[in-house]
Formats: structure tokens, sequence, C-alpha cells
């Protein structure tokens, strides 16, 4: 059995036939059919299930505005849960399956909810289930979100690619419909940079789906005919599948492309593209939904939309039913039906809300009631009859339902715009501010006929690029036949008893909303918040004016007093990864490699993330097999002898002018004016708060130049802070300022035999002996013949030390030239590990004490602020809460039994206090052990610390389980004369 | 949204760095006899108008000029964009 | 009238005609006893707790639209007790508790699921912090767990961990954090202290303070002078705009966040996630939505929507951390106002204004204080003095230099 429902005419390709099956089953298409047009075709009316009661869903509109027709897409890790079937585009071999039931489509297990429904009414979850207290997470809410949700994901990463791109124009014009080509031909002859996008695959929006005529052509081949005029023009972009699905601030409009969802592979092109589009003005053609009318048992597969309905018979040849009934309010609805008798389907009846004469010709053979209502509907698992106010009966398995058509004004309200309303359309139209440069054509604005929507779209065109300073071209407007729009306003069946749906994808009916009413949630928001109206994945398209026109007669207000909701982006849903475009896996964020890498890299390094940065972490020799053993060997050898480390990732900062030393005075809380040429000093930076920001050093290489340090975390953030200080605080200095980060390759030299491996590579005619080039000396030399280089003798492991710094082109040779002629030392190379035992054996502070919520005094630097200069932060850093008696200091801390392991994040309590929030004292920030103590050893901040050195307090970590006795130490757990550095 | 930048016309907002209220660069005298409620007052008060609003961009990805920009905070609308060094220079107070 | 199974089916049988309104539709007197300024959460929960707890019922909420339409009305439903500082944690840890008795105390189901929130860390820098803040929790009475990378496995067993730019390498967890209903927390509150006797009118914008020599005796509304002996003010996202009525100017900048759902998905994920190398976290509601958010838009705005750059950065962390979320489809993007305090944390205090007493700056952490917040404020408006858990919140704390500052950002609103 193929195609049963598949008539003559429609605009797919019948010469291609496609196969693709639902729910297993194998069906057959055409080429230009959607999943919805082929399911139709093939007879299928039943396709899903609500969300509460899993009432059996049908195909319900033609459009991106559909609740009901929701299919899990492909298999497998491409799986793609509540797709709507009447804008997914037929391909070959596309597999489909119904979703939210337990056991099959048909016999729902979860339809029992329905019989129960009058228990399940609006918000009924927020009066129950609170006894017992604790069977909330251990039984209610398990079932309820078993129950809940739609489809399902695969729990397998995306295996598509999705792009990002970046796109310019004067004129964006959204939708592709008459209003669309209309307005795109008026821009696109003025001359000016045009896009027109449509969400559909074949763009013509609904001239494709009416009979109406444009020019004395059909609709269809009109529009074919004023597309192939713009895409010969090379101003005019034309982008089908693709969405416009946000209006952003200053003109910016975010797209969707759909690139290769209607293919059966995406074979390594991206799937989708999010185009971030610059507009100088936005001709918004979005065109209008169509909406229902509610009455009893309005939800059943068959219940369609009044043009969905034509559309499916024109542009498909797809018959959603061959016994069809038309329920409309206006005169639109009637087309429906003189659409379909002209295919020679059988038009039962027709019933119009309004009193009155017809206002077309009667489709022969159907039933017109006048004035007449539905109260009910039957079929099991899909429409089989209407039963009328008066009692009658009559047959159909299709009823097309019009309740008019509402203006797509999303993208109009996605700033400050709020729709007004149009009493003689029965409509919201775009009201109040809109978004930058954005104006609106056709349908969307309110224009209902063709007529009417062809002229607006060509004025609209034309008097956009007349403000843009174009001239539009002198071709008028199409033009179609008049067709008559009447409405009178109609949203429910009162006198229907059985239960009327409003949100046919959340299970929202008319009684919902009236219980809403009665329990005082009366705002709109209240009522779509209480009842989850318009929440589902249409947004409420067709389901928000009707339940707002309910609301409104129970509070005896108009529609426009009731309010309309607030319409957010996106238009329809977008995937997650396409908003995340190729920033995902290693390429979340971009990679930083030192100079070195590649050299570390042969040497097996392990390498760690630090910010951007990637560093060596430790080089594993052959034999070690646990991290400790390459670290304790890279210190102990570096203390015994050489090691060299790569540091190039801490900032750096070129500092140059007349004022380049009084700006640093007031960057830095200590005193920088009188260093002199050829030194480097340490340096304290502060917030204006008086927090610790970074610390570092600089070296002044000239009067007017010094070259600045920062920690690799701070570099982005202190150069942004120093810029504004130069530019906004002291603007009158001379003054400049560069990053050179990434220009400089630097490695630190370190250990008893640094001055010897250095001097086999500086060049002979640079003196770096201790008398020469002291500890904090600095200076300009070269090496390996002429390479030009920057010495500094500074020291953060606490040895002997040099930081050598050449033009990054010359890092990775530069350190196969350390290491080789370090080989008669027993050089090693040691990574961030080693140089963070060095320094915590040291007491040097680094990112775990400079964490931005402790002071200089806390580290232990209060007497560096200077109080003798302004400079930032010194000035609140003098505040009482800064500078508490009882404050905390850093200090040293090790296990007074040495065989136990200190651990970062310890807190402190006193001997005899119980450990409690209360007693906290404070918290250990490093740990490491020492393999020149031999013991575990830590640094952390505890209350008045530095008078309390010798004293023993419990170290306790509730966290990890048990705690133990630690004694407070000086931080400088190595060398605390500083014999070393001097060396 | 799009800054238009004095010397490089419109670039997007994701190009800066935002700081906050302009009148972040009028630092208080150290010396002042109240220098802490100054200070005090310049560092953590601020005006947050609903409207009209003076504030600090940093063209990070750019070319590292601080822009005051004045924008409307009710709807985004940006009507003027100034190098941030030229008017701390125009507000010196003479000396 | 008391909600309950039983009544549930009473009702269903019998038509749903006994529904009550679940607040009454008050005029203003021309006094009361306490004036609350906004109908959020915190003033609803204020309300309250000022009937129940502290017995005094001769009160109006004031509230400019409709209740709940602030911030409680539109954030990420999460609630924890995760916070590092002395002066936060026993606050957020009495906030945790009251939640964990919501339901019971006011009758009504906000849906509070403690199903967990873990914060992961991707380097060791990371865990030791995060060892230094589950300890301190712990100290102060919460529960915490930290977790290694299989640990972290176990539970999300779909979050990346073969090919991540920054690996996992752990995570806190607080089992007793989870989401709540939010709507329903400004409901149940509203409810529990309109049947206390407490006057909630909605669309009643005030517009004035009446301030003489120094005390403030009541507002001026949309609908009329309302005197009051004292007025509290409660309206994070424009605390700014309404405490300039009194002529004072906040240590706060208002701010954007803007949060996310997805389309309704069967359960794939258990509790709350937050990634720990960019900003993006996540949870599932009941209905089956992803729930997440990340970072503010980091301009001062009172618009209440954000732009794409921030939507962008929100789903990157997003595949970054769960690549198999890229098939789910964002449903709905919306922005909250938010007072971004100058360090991060709240203030519920008296002011210089004698009988004027300002509740704000919760920046984006407000949802989880609603019940300790409206508690605290309760208790100072009752007895004038701060609660025991909440006397930090002052402020003149940056006067004195007593920051709270859980990140270390500074004085930087948009960073924290």
């Amino acid at each position: 059995m193929s195609q049963i429902n598949r008539i003559e005419g429609g605009l797919i390709n019948r010469s291609k036939k496609l196969s693709f099956t639902f729910n297993g089953q194998s069906l057959e298409g055409y080429e230009g059919d959607t999943l919805a047009s082929a399911l139709l075709a093939n007879g299928h009316r039943m396709v899903g299930r609500s969300f509460k009661y899993h009432r059996p869903r049908g195909i319900f509109s033609a459009g991106s505005e559909e609740p009901n027709a929701l299919v899990q897409l492909r298999t497998g890790a491409y799986q793609e849960p509540n797709t709507r079937a009447t804008v997914t585009e037929l391909f070959h071999g596309l597999e489909a399956t119904s979703q939210n039931h337990r056991g099959s489509l048909k016999y729902d297990f979860m339809a029992v909810n329905d019989l129960f429904s009058s228990f399940l009414s609006a918000g009924f979850y927020y009066k129950t289930f609170m006894w017992p207290k604790a069977f909330w997470e251990k039984f209610y809410e398990p079932v309820i979100r078993a129950a809940a949700g739609l489809g399902r994901l695969s729990g397998q990463d995306d295996p598509d690619i999705y792009d990002k791109g970046f796109l310019h124009c004067d004129v964006l014009v959204v939708g592709a419909g008459a209003a669309g080509l209309s307005a795109a031909l008026s821009a696109g002859r003025a001359g000016a940079r045009v896009i027109l996008m449509d969400e559909d695959f074949c763009m013509g929006g609904r001239l494709n789906v009416e009979t109406l005529s444009v020019n004395d052509q059909s609709g269809s081949e009109w529009a074919t005919q004023a597309l192939a005029e713009l895409s010969a023009m090379d101003n005019v972009r034309l982008m089908t599948r693709t969405t416009a699905y946000g209006a952003y601030d200053h003109g910016i409009v975010g797209a969707l492309e759909r690139v290769t969802d209607h293919l059966i592979s995406s074979e390594n092109k991206p799937r989708q593209i999010l185009w971030r589009v610059y507009t100088k003005r936005t001709i918004l053609c979005a065109g209008a939904t169509e909406r229902p009318i509610a009455f009893g048992n309005n939800d059943r597969p068959g219940v369609m939309l009044a043009g969905a309905v034509r559309a499916y018979v024109n542009r498909w040849g797809a018959l959603p039913g061959k016994r069809v009934a038309v329920f409309t309010n206006n005169d639109d609805g009637w087309r429906t039906a003189t659409d379909l008798a002209a295919k020679g389907v059988e038009i039962t009846a027709v019933i119009d809300s309004r009193d009155g004469q017809p206002p077309v010709d009667v489709p022969k053979g159907a039933a017109i009631v006048m004035g007449g209502r539905i109260v009910d509907t039957k079929g099991r698992h899909g429409i089989r009859s209407i039963t009328l106010s008066n009692g009658q009966q009559i047959p159909v398995d299709c009823l097309a339902v019009s309740g008019g058509w509402s203006p797509n004004v999303q993208l109009t309200c996605h700033q400050r715009g709020r729709p007004t309303w149009r009493d003689d359309i029965a409509a919201f139209v775009p009201g109040g501010e809109l978004p930058q440069g954005m104006s609106v054509a056709g349908a969307a604005s309110g224009n209902l006929s063709l007529s009417s929507v062809l002229l607006n779209g060509h004025d609209i065109g034309n008097s956009v690029v007349s403000d843009l300073g174009f001239t539009p071209s002198k071709v008028k407007a199409s033009s179609s036949e008049e067709e008559t729009t009447g409405i009178s306003a109609f949203w429910h069946v009162r006198e229907s008893k059985a239960r009327a749906w409003l949100d046919l994808q959340n299970d929202v009916t008319v009684k919902d909303v009236k219980l809403s009413h009665q329990e005082g949630f009366r705002s709109v928001e209240h009522l779509k918040r209480y009842t989850t109206l318009g929440m589902a994945t249409d947004q409420g398209k067709t389901a928000n004016i009707p339940a707002l026109a309910v609301m409104a007669e129970c509070t005896g207000k108009s529609l426009p007093e009731t309010g309309t909701t607030i319409f957010r982006p996106p238009y329809t849903p977008v995937a997650i990864g396409a908003l995340a475009g190729r920033a995902r896996g290693k390429d979340f964020r971009p990679s930083r490699l030192s100079p070195s890498h590649s050299w570390a890299k042969e040497q097996g390094a392990i390498f760690v993330e630090a910010g951007m940065w990637y560093r060596a972490q430790w080089f594993p020799r052959s034999g070690e097999t646990h991290w400790r053993q390459s670290v304790d060997r890279e210190v102990t050898q570096t203390r015994a002898s050489v090691g060299v480390c790569d540091v190039t990732t801490l900032g750096k900062i070129d500092v140059q002018g007349r004022d380049a030393a009084q700006f640093l005075n007031k960057v830095y809380a200590n005193a920088f004016a009188k260093l002199p040429v050829g030194k480097v000093r340490y340096g304290i930076m502060l917030r204006e708060d008086g927090i610790m920001m970074d610390d570092g050093t600089s070296a002044r290489f000239a009067e007017n130049h010094f070259v600045m340090t920062t920690t690799t975390a701070n570099a982005v953030s202190v150069f942004r802070h120093m810029e504004f200080c130069r530019q906004c605080l002291w603007p009158e200095m001379d003054v400049h300022l560069i990053s050179s980060t990434e220009q400089y390759a630097q490695f630190a030299v370190a250990g008893p035999n640094a001055r010897k491996l250095l001097q086999k590579v500086v060049d002979s005619d640079h003196d770096i002996s201790n008398e020469a080039f002291p500890f904090m000396g600095c200076g300009e030399i070269t090496v390996c013949g002429g390479v030009p280089t920057r010495l500094f003798r500074i020291s953060f492991s606490g040895e002997l030390a040099y930081e050598i710094a050449v033009p990054t082109r010359y890092g990775d040779s530069l350190v196969r030239t350390l290491i080789a002629a370090g080989e008669e030392f027993d050089v090693t190379p040691y990574g961030t590990e080693a140089l963070g035992v060095m320094r915590i054996e040291k007491g040097h502070a680094a990112g775990n004490e400079l964490n931005g919520q402790t002071t200089a005094r806390d580290l232990g630097m209060g007497r560096m602020v200077s109080k003798k200069k302004d400079s930032i932060g010194n000035t609140l850093s003098e505040r009482e809460g800064l500078n508490l008696e009882n404050g905390l200091s850093l200090v040293g801390f090790r296990p007074v039994n040495r065989s136990e392991e200190l651990k970062a994040g310890f807190h402190f309590i006193s001997k005899g206090n119980t450990a409690n929030m209360a007693n906290d004292e404070g918290w250990m920030s490093s740990v490491a052990f020492s393999p020149n103590l031999g013991h575990s050893i830590g640094l952390g901040f505890i209350k008045r610390g530095s008078e309390r050195l010798g004293e023993i307090v419990i170290a306790t970590d509730p966290l990890r389980g048990g705690e133990m006795d630690v004694e407070i130490v000086s931080a400088h757990f190595i060398d605390p004369e500083g014999e070393r550095l001097r060396a | 949204m799009i800054i238009n930048h004095p010397l490089l016309g419109p670039r997007d907002a994701a190009e800066f760095v935002y700081k906050g209220d302009a009148s972040l660069i009028n630092r208080p005298n150290w010396q002042a006899d109240d220098a802490a409620e100054l200070f005090h007052e310049y560092l953590y008060l601020r005006d947050n108008p609903a409207g009209q609003h003076r504030e600090l961009w940093y063209h990070e990805q750019g070319d590292r000029s601080w822009l005051i920009v004045t924008r409307n905070t009710l709807t985004h609308e940006i009507s003027n964009v100034e190098f941030a060094r030229d008017v701390a220079l125009a507000e010196r107070p003479k000396k | 009238m008391k909600y309950s199974g039983f009544k549930v089916i009473k009702e269903a049988l019998t038509g749903h005609k006994g529904w009550k309104p679940v607040w009454r539709t008050p005029k203003p007197k021309n006094e009361y006893d306490v004036i609350i300024v906004g109908g959020g959460g915190h003033g609803l929960a204020t309300a309250y707790y000022l009937a129940k707890e502290f017995g005094i019922t001769n009160i109006a909420v004031l509230e400019k639209g409709w209740i709940g339409s602030g911030n409680v009305g539109r954030n990420t439903t999460i609630v924890r007790s995760n916070y590092l500082l002395p002066g936060n944690e026993p606050f957020y840890e009495f906030s945790m508790k009251l939640w964990e008795n919501l339901e019971q105390d006011f009758n009504y189901n906000a849906m509070v699921s403690q199903r967990g929130i873990l914060n992961l860390f991707h380097n060791d820098a990371g865990r030791d912090a995060y060892a230094r803040r589950g300890n301190s929790m712990m100290l102060a009475g919460a529960d915490a767990v930290l977790l290694d990378q299989e640990g972290v496995r176990k539970m999300y067993p779909c979050l990346d961990f073969e090919n991540a730019r920054f690996p996992i390498k752990g995570g806190l967890l607080q089992p007793r954090g989870g989401t709540v209903r939010h709507d329903a927390v400004a409901w149940g509150y509203a409810r529990g202290a309109d049947s206390r006797g407490v006057d909630i009118i909605q669309n009643c914008e005030v517009t004035g303070m009446n301030i003489e020599n120094g005390i403030c005796t009541g507002v001026e509304t949309s609908q009329g002078t309302i005197k009051a002996k004292k007025v509290a003010v409660c309206v994070a996202g424009s605390s700014s705009r309404v405490m300039s009525m009194a002529g004072m100017r906040l240590p706060i900048e208002s701010h954007v966040l803007q949060a996310f759902v997805s389309e309704g998905l069967k359960p794939i994920l258990p509790g709350v996630v937050t990634f720990g190398a960019g900003h993006f976290y996540v949870s599932q509601s009941d209905k089956g939505g992803l729930v997440f958010g990340g970072d503010i838009d980091g301009y001062n705005t009172y618009a209440q929507r954000g732009n794409l750059p921030v939507v962008e950065d929100v789903c990157e962390g997003g595949m970054a951390l769960m690549p198999m979320i890229g098939r789910a489809r964002l449903l709905r993007m919306w922005g909250g106002v938010m007072d971004m305090s100058m360090d991060g944390s709240p203030f519920i205090d008296k002011t210089h204004i004698n009988g004027l007493y300002f509740n704000g700056g919760w920046c984006y952490g407000g949802f989880k204080a609603t019940p300790a917040s409206g508690w605290c404020y309760a208790h100072l408006l009752a007895k004038d003095e701060p609660h025991p858990v909440a006397t930090e919140y002052r402020l003149d704390r940056f006067r004195r230099g007593a920051m709270l500052d859980e990140k270390g950002v500074g004085a930087q609103p948009n960073l924290h």
C-alpha cells in the first residue's frame, strides 16, 4: 500500500521517489515532500502523543508552528529529538520514530493519564506530593521525571560539526513569501546589498500553497520568476533553509542555516551554520500563523489548521483526509473548502461561527452551517465525526479549523516592542519600539490579502532603500486579484462540555485557563507559568492568543487589556551545537604553546593547562613511574647543580617614556622611582581596594625603559589595568606600554652551577661574574655569537639563578643549547611542579596565595606598601578591616609527625578548640613534598601567624576525613638568609 | 552591540572589555583630608542610572584604547563614543 | 484552605469548584506597620516570616507588576549552600535548612529537589580552592564531598572526559543542593502571607519615598500615598532606582544575566553541574528541559534581554563539557536584571534614614537565598538588629574594608 492519499499536482518531483521509515515501517514519498506531507500521503494521521495526557496527536500545521508532529529523527549518535515533521525535508533513507509513549504509539501505556485527567488539572502538583516529606526525591519526582520530557538524547557526543559566519548587508529581508520577494525586488533593483532568507527549502511562502494568482501567473510561478530575477543580481544573496531566530541590539540578527539536515549524511560538511548578520535595515516579512478554535476534543489527529490542509493538497498533492469539514470564523477558512473541492475532495460541511451568508460559492454537496458550532468530536486514534451544537453528527476524517491569522510579530518584540491589537483582523500587529532598523511588511504587519501584501512589500522595500540613499527603481508592484478577508473573533465553543484544547502539546485546555483564573493566576505571565501554556517546543505559536482570549473572557477585560506574553528568542528552537560552533573539544579555547614546546614534547614532558597555555609539568625519565619521582629529581638536581625551566608564559610588558619610572611608581605599591639602570626590583601591585592584584619584577634597562613581568594568570588583566592607568588616570604622563609576552622566549636557569652554564653560551665580551652582574642585576647582552639577549639575575627557586630572554624565534634553539651546554653539570629541565616545590620551599607566594582576597599585610609584605607616595590601592589598603589585629598572615607549616602528608585546603583550629566555623583560624594554601627536607611542607594563612611560630595547631580536613597536628614555622624553609641567591 | 570607535569605525562590542561608570577616571586626591571617604565613594558607590550612562570600554581585541561610551541602559542605544584619554585630559583640574 | 492529595481528589470529583484564589486582591489601606516594596521572592518571604514567625501581620507588599515578576520568576532554580566565607556560608546553610522544610511549612509543593550540585575543577589549584571551600562548608554544618575524576564519571558518564581542552579532574559535590520550582516559591509565600492577613497589592508602583527629618513615613504609589512605620525595600534589579528616591547611592550596578532552556527531553542529567573552565551550568527540570546559564553580559543595563556573544559563550561551555547536548535545541532565552554588588555579596540592613530598610545586592545568587533573606529581613524589621547569620550584610562594609568577596575579584561588579 503506497501513498494512498497522494493526488495530482503540487510542487513535488514525482520522478524522484524517496523511501523512508516511520516507526520501522517502510514508506515512500517524493523529492519536495516534507516528512509530514509524505506521512499524510501515506495515510498516517497519528504521529505522536501529547505531553501530559498522552493523547494521540496528528499533524496539525504545515510549518514551524507545529505543536504536535514531533518525531525522533535519525538514529544512534545522530538521533535528534523533538523534530517537527512539518519542516523536515524528506530525504532518501530518512528514519523517524514517534516519541513520548511507553509501548507502541497506538497502545501507549501512559495514556492511562488521560483517564485521570480530572485529577491532573492545571497546577495540581503544587497542592500535593508533599507527604511524607522524603517521598518527593525518592518516589514522586522520579515518576514525574520519567513521564515528562518528550524525545530522547542519545547520550553520545554530537558527531556533526557546526560553523559560524558573519554577514553584512544594507537590507536583510526575513521571509521570502509574497511580501519578502516584493521587498527584496525593490531593494535589489535599487542596488542595495540585500540578503533574503527563508526557513523553507523552497522560497515563496504561501505563494506556493495558495491558488491565488499574481500578475496572471500562478503564485508559485511568479515566485520562481522573482527568484530568478533576484538570483541574477550580484548584490542579492538568497538563503534558503535559513531562519532568522533573534533580533539583537544595533541591527544584529541571528540566523541559522540548515546546510545538511536534508541529506542522509553531512559528509564532513557543517550540519548547520550560525550566522550573525549585521544589518543597516531589516524588513520582517515573516507572514502570519493561523490559529485554531477550541471546542470539545478538538485535539484528535485529523483536526488541522485550515490553511495547512490546503497547503498539503496544493503544494504537496497530499490529502489529509477524504471527507473533510471546515470550521471557521473568517473568509479565509472557506478557501480550504473551495480549493479542496476543486481537487475533487469531498467537503462534507462548512461550519462558520458567523451568522449571515456564505462569503464565497458553496462547494457542491457540502452542508453549510452559518452561526454553527462544533461541540465535540469522536474517534479514538483520529477524528471520525464531529458533533454540532444542534446534536447533528457528521462523519469526517479531517477537520480544517481556522480561527483567523496572527501576524508573526516575534522578532519585533525581541527588544522593546509590544504588539498592539487590531479589532478588524482580530489580531496583534507589531507595535511599540521596533528593533533598530526594522520595518515590517506583508502579513506580518497585518496585511492579510495577497494584493495588499504584494503592494506593501514593494513599498516598504522602496522606502527602506531610499532611506539608505538608494534610488528606488520605477518598476511597479505586482498585483493579485482581490479577495475577501472578513473575520469575526471567535475563540472557543462555550457549549462544549468535553475538554477543549488550547495548547495541544502541553495539554492546556479551556478549563485549565478558567481554573487558573479562579485561583487568581490572572496576569498573562501567571497564566503561562501556572498552566504551562505556551511553554512547549512550539512556544505557543498557535495556542497563546486563543488562551488569552479565554482569560479575557473570564476577567471581563478586552484581549489587549489582558495583554500578550513577551516573545523571547529564538523564533524557532536552535541546536545548542550550532550556537557553540567549532568551540568544543580541544578547540574549545585557543592553545598557546611556549617556544620550547616541541623540544619539551621530544623530551616526553607531561603538559598542564595554565590558562590558555600548555606548560611542561614535569619531564619523566626512564624508570620513573610516579610523577613524584620525576619532580623530586628535578628539584634535587636543580638545587644540587642546575636546572632550566621555560618561564615564557609570564606576562612581559615593555614600559617606555620619560615618565616610565614615575608611572611604575604609581602602579606598584612599593617604591620604583629610584631604581637604578641595570637593576631589577620585585614589585607588588594592589587593586584600588587595597587587595593584592599581582606581583612580579621590573627591570630598568635605561633611564626611560623598563621591562615588567607579571604572573602568567594575570598577564592580560595587569596590562589592561596599566592601560587604564595610563590613558584614564594619568593621561599627561609620557609613557607607552606594549605587551611583549609572545615576543620573547624566557628561561630560568637556576642552581649553584647556573653561572657556569650560562658562561658557556654568553658571548665573551659580556661579564656575568658575581661582581659584574650581582643579584637583582639586569643587562642587555648577546649569546651564541650575537643573539640579542636580556639577562636578569632573579630567582624564584631561591638558588643562584638567572632568567634569560631571547627573541621568540631563538627560543627553541636556546633551550637546546642550554641543555647541551649543561650536560657536564648534569643539568635537568624542570617543569611547573618542581618550580612549585622550590617556590614553596622558599616561601614565595603564588596564585594560591594571591587569590584576590589577601593583602600585602597578609602576605607579610605590609611594609612594602609605601605611605609616602600615591599609588593604586594605597589609600584603601589602610581601612580597618584590612588591618585587623588578629588578621591573617602567611606562614609555613610542617606536620608534627613528619611522615604525614599535608594537603591544601586544610583549615586551622587552635589546640583544644572544637572544629567549627567560629573557631576557624585560616587555611593551608599550598603544599609540597620537600625532597630537601624529606617531608611535607606547606604555606598557609592563619590569624596572627607571624607571632605564632612554633605553635602547634590542628589542621582539620573534614572533607577528606581526618585531622593532624601541624607546627607553624617560617615560610622560608630553605636558605632563610638568602645566601644562595647572592652566591 | 556595536560600538562606533572614533578611529576604527563600527566594531562588535565583543572586541571590548567593559569596566563601568566613566566616573572611574576621576580618581580622588590621595592627600585630601577625607581621602578615605573620597576613595570609598569613588570606588564603591554608583549612580547606576536607568537611562543615559557614560561608561568605560577597553578595545582589548583592537587598538587597546579606553573609550567612554554614552549608552542608554534601557534601550542600549549608543549616542556618543570618545577616547577616555581625551576626556581625562580635558577634565583635568587646572593646576 | 489546606492543600493535600485528598483535597485534589475531592475537587477533581466535584469539578474543581472549590478552589479559592491563592491570594486576595485587596485595595491598599492608608497605613501599615510595615510596607514591603517588591513582591518578588524575597519580599513575599519577608512578609510571610514577619507574619508567621514575628507576629507582625499589618503588612502590605507592593508590587509594580505581577508578583513573582522579578528574578524569582526568571532564574535557573538552583539552591545550594556551597560558600566559602564565614560571613556567607552560615547564612546560605540556614537558607538550605529552610528550603528543606519549606513545603510542609507553607503547605505548597515548590518541588524542592535535592538532587545534588556538582562544581567541577580542572586543575590542582581548582582542587585546592574547592578543598578549602568544602571544609568551610562542613565546618559550618553543611554537606560536601570531594570527587575525583572517577567519582565524577560515575555520576555523569556523558561528560567529555576524553577530548577536553581542560580535562575534568574532579568536583566538589553538595548532595543537598538541587533545584526548586521557582514560580511556586513566590506563590507559596504569597499564599502563606495572604492567609495571615498580609495585603499583597499588585500593579502598585512606588513612585516616591516620604522622608521627613530623616524619618521615612511611607511611600507614594501609583495607587496613592501609603503610610508605614517601616518601609522595607526589596527590589533587587531595581535597587538603585528605588533607593535613589530616598537620595541614596548604592554599591550596586544593574547587569543582565541570561538564562536558557532547551526543549523537553527524557531524563539525562540527574543533578546540577557547573563547568569549571568556562561559563556554563546546567540542570534538567522535571518537565525535561535543560535549564542552563553562564556569565552575565557584563555591561550596565536595565533591559531584560542580552546579546549573542554571551549566548554563544554559554553554549560553547556546554558543548565543551557535554558534547552530547549538541542536538538538543535551545527553546527560549531570557534575561534578568541583577543587582551586582561591589563584592558579590548582598545587603540586609537598616539605612541612615530611620524607618527605611534595604535588602538587595544579590547578584545572580538571590534565588537560593530567598527563605533566609526573608527570614533575616523579617528579623531585622521586627527587632531592629541583624539576624546572627546575616551580621555581615551591612551597607558600610566597604567603608570599613570588610568585604565579602567570594571570588576575589574586587570592586568590579561584572566579574562577580
